[in-house]
């Protein structure tokens, strides 16, 4: 049962399970857009667990927002209606629903340490096909993409070893196979 | 070859090809240009109002009275700030409206200049969408798609702002036809296999209800033509919400009332009793439902609007059906007719007659007293003096606001205006303005409470100006009735700062305006008193002094199902609404 005070969170369906759902919304590249869609989550009570937004299609102006957010059935409903209607909005799809979809996110992870911690940071690294992009004496740090799980792993792992400070993007999402946008 | 002209000739020329005739607004500093232009042209007239909310709740009695988009202009800073309230009044509401705001030139924006202010992002929460004009060349495109977003799909508010020097620049001006939309195309027409699945469960229901709503309104007046139709096809019972009023008329035979917090009881029953609701142009808000897991629990629920947001929002819905109301009445009606259906006679008969039993109860019945006006009576009265007259009643909001729902039939639609989702107190002075500008012959009257039209009392100056012989009918009970009413029945009858104190002479505040003030308080002198004020060719102010402290039922506590009424006549009504303190 989520602590919200949202209204939204009350379960008209008692038993009703909170799920996170991906939300792909290809909106037009403006000033003030992406503060809008912010605004409709804010106004109304929603969750964004993670949100990345770039130009999608230069030329008609496009970008695509990708946002994570959590909520039961019901509530994700309202959402994606919600921003189906927004005037600069061209299209909403939920990429969990939708089944086939990609999710990665990249992650600078900067590790300081020395002796074993750095040997064994270097061969983690490795196993995780994580790039070495800068290096001092005693710190490295990773360049890491992947899905959530796996960059969430390689931190938990470098924690122990000097992990000093990570930067994370959103997630980027888009479906499989041979479908146009 | 398309011509060349400022700004400020470029939006005055948008204004004339979208069929504008009158804009209400008050000028400043970073919008001199464009009343510079309307100075210099007869088309469309200006109603210079006091206050800048003033401009955008007449701008609502207008459009909400003609069904075309409002127009506003005020200028940047506190000229857009003040307009706030009108336009979050305005998207809780759905009423169609362009509202122009000047800002400071661009090279100043974002420097704290004099008048600035973010208008954009101030009103981002409260519009339908919003443009800032940065290029004169982007002007009368963004100009026609402001009008197109106002006005299609669920109505709403739309702020065009503008900066002075994009007011002053010279550009080339692109006719209407040129403007088609990228993105926002509603779905109007319904899905037919939805509406032929809900005609099924029409012609099979055995105790089916109408649950209507503003939507229908906003639809055009074809809508409420054919809801009648259907009504008259079917027999079923037919109720409304507040907003909803006069789609289908109150004196109609299957008319049941309005529903919800201070609907009547054979509605709110028959709501919860019903096994096939059919809502057509209604959002289920919770002034209706009361609790929503007790919300009409074992009916089949079937749900007509244009905004798919609406559709199991707060209610589960079993057969959603996107689409504009009348188009889908259209449909319901020529299906209806093609299958030659008919309602279970014995079951409507049965359920009729259960509707008749909780009619029975006289719900909206009152004690009349010797020495003291009620205020039920004062508008029942009011509504029986002007019968058969081209009336357009407003009002503010409270006690009176209910009494007036509850007491004054509306037959038509485009009747009624009043402030339902946002519910502002100061709305019905200057929505009344706003009306009598749209139909200048018509009996216009704002039934009011002394509190709210405090609010926005200036705007008699403009009626004034003007000659708009508006009649402010105002129940004078000295209390803000709807807050003392809950502070009575849910803290312990503790009036915190809900009475009116200091009030104005409302005679003499009415001649100071150069408007015309009558007083009664005795129930004998009443109907003299209207007669005189509806005769009267001025603005009128109208004292009624009513029961101080009459209470409005009957009345769903918050946290209670919706057929769990208080009539006003039990016993141990303390108990009943410690639960639903918490909740407004």
């Amino acid at each position: 049962m989520s602590n919200s005070k949202s209204i939204f969170e009350a379960p008209a369906h008692p038993g009703a399970k909170t799920e996170s759902h991906t939300i792909s919304v290809i909106v037009d590249n403006e000033p003030g857009v992406l503060a809008r869609v912010i605004g409709l989550f804010s106004g109304r009570g929603y969750n964004i667990d993670s949100l990345t937004v770039t130009e999608t299609e230069h030329e008609a102006h496009l970008s695509r927002i990708t946002v994570v957010t959590q909520g039961t059935p019901m509530v994700i409903e309202q959402i994606k209606a919600q921003l189906g209607r927004l005037v600069p909005v061209h299209e909403v799809k939920d990429l969990t629903l939708l089944g086939d979809s990609l999710e990665r996110e990249l992650a600078l992870v900067k590790v300081i340490g020395k002796g074993d911690n750095r040997v064994e940071a270097l061969r983690i690294g490795d196993a995780f096909r994580a790039r070495v992009i800068d290096a001092t004496i005693s710190s490295f740090i990773f360049e890491l993409t992947g899905k959530t799980r796996k960059v969430e792993q390689f931190i938990a792992l470098m924690e122990p070893l000097g992990l000093a400070d990570v930067a994370r993007t959103g997630i980027a999402a888009i479906g499989r196979g041979n479908g146009t946008r | 070859m398309t011509d060349q002209l400022t700004g400020a000739g470029i939006i005055l020329k948008a204004l004339g090809e979208q069929g504008v005739e009158h804009i209400f607004g008050y000028p400043g500093g970073a919008v001199l240009p464009i009343y510079d232009e309307i100075f210099q042209q007869n088309q469309i007239q200006h109603i210079l109002v006091r206050h800048e909310q003033g401009a955008v709740h007449a701008a609502e009695g207008y459009a909400r009275s003609t069904g075309k988009a409002g127009v506003v202009l005020v200028t940047s800073g506190p000229g857009a700030t003040n307009a706030v309230t009108g336009l979050t009044d305005a998207m809780m509401d759905s009423i169609p409206l362009v509202c122009i705001t000047g800002q400071v030139p661009t090279h100043l924006i974002g420097n704290d200049a004099f008048q600035e202010c973010d208008t954009v992002g101030i009103t981002r929460p409260c519009t339908k969408h919003n443009y800032l004009v940065k290029d004169a060349a982007d002007l009368a495109r963004i100009m026609h798609e402001a009008f197109y977003v106002a006005q299609n799909g669920r109505p709403g508010p739309v702020v065009v702002d503008i900066p002075k020097d994009v007011q002053f620049a010279n550009a080339d001006y692109e006719a209407i036809s040129n403007v088609r939309h990228k993105t926002y195309r509603p779905q109007v027409k319904g899905d037919q296999q939805a509406i032929r699945e809900a005609v099924d469960l029409m012609a099979n229901a055995r105790k089916p209800l109408f649950y209507t709503g503003g939507g229908v309104i906003n639809s055009g007046p074809a809508a409420s033509q054919l809801l009648r139709e259907l009504v008259q096809l079917t027999g079923f019972p037919v109720t409304s919400t507040l907003m909803g009023l006069g789609a289908y008329p109150a004196s109609g035979d299957a008319w049941i009332g309005m529903l919800g917090m201070h609907g009547t009881y054979e509605a709110n029953n028959a709501m919860h009793d019903c096994d096939v609701m059919i809502c057509i142009g209604a959002r289920f808000d919770d002034r209706i439902t009361g609790r929503v897991d007790a919300f009409s629990p074992g009916s089949t629920k079937i749900h007509v609007d244009i905004d798919r947001s609406s559709i199991n929002k707060n209610v589960h819905i079993d057969l959603p059906i996107v689409g504009d109301c009348g188009h889908v009445l259209e449909d319901m009606v020529r299906i209806w007719k093609a299958r030659s259906a008919r309602a279970d006679k014995e079951a409507m008969a049965g359920w009729w007659k259960q509707i008749e039993t909780w009619r029975k109860r006289d719900c909206l019945k009152y004690d009349k007293m010797k020495d003291a006006i009620m205020p039920q009576y004062a508008i029942e009265r009011l509504y029986q003096l002007t019968r058969g007259r081209d009336v357009y009643i407003t009002t503010e909001v409270g006690q009176h606001q209910m009494w007036a729902a509850q007491h004054f039939g509306i037959e038509e639609p485009n009747r009624w205006m009043t402030s339902g989702g946002l519910g502002t107190m100061g709305y019905g002075l200057p929505a009344a303005v706003g009306v009598q500008v749209a139909h200048p012959g018509s009996l216009v009257i704002d039934i009011a409470g002394e509190a709210s039209v405090l609010m926005t009392m200036q705007e008699m100056s403009t009626a004034v100006q003007h000659r708009l012989p508006i009649k402010i009918f105002i129940l004078n009970n000295q209390y803000m009735g709807m807050v003392r009413q809950w502070q009575q029945l849910l803290h312990g009858g503790r009036y915190s700062h809900s009475y009116s104190e200091a009030l104005p002479d409302f005679v003499k505040l009415a001649e100071a305006y150069g408007a015309k003030g009558i007083r009664v308080d005795k129930p004998g002198e009443l109907d003299d008193a209207i007669i005189e004020m509806i005769d009267s060719d001025q603005p009128v102010l109208f004292d009624c002094r009513v029961h101080k402290v009459a209470n409005c039922f009957p009345m769903i506590p918050s946290g209670e199902a919706h057929n769990n009424m208080l009539m006003g006549d039990e016993p141990e009504l303390q108990e009943i609404f410690n639960k639903g303190k918490a909740l407004v």
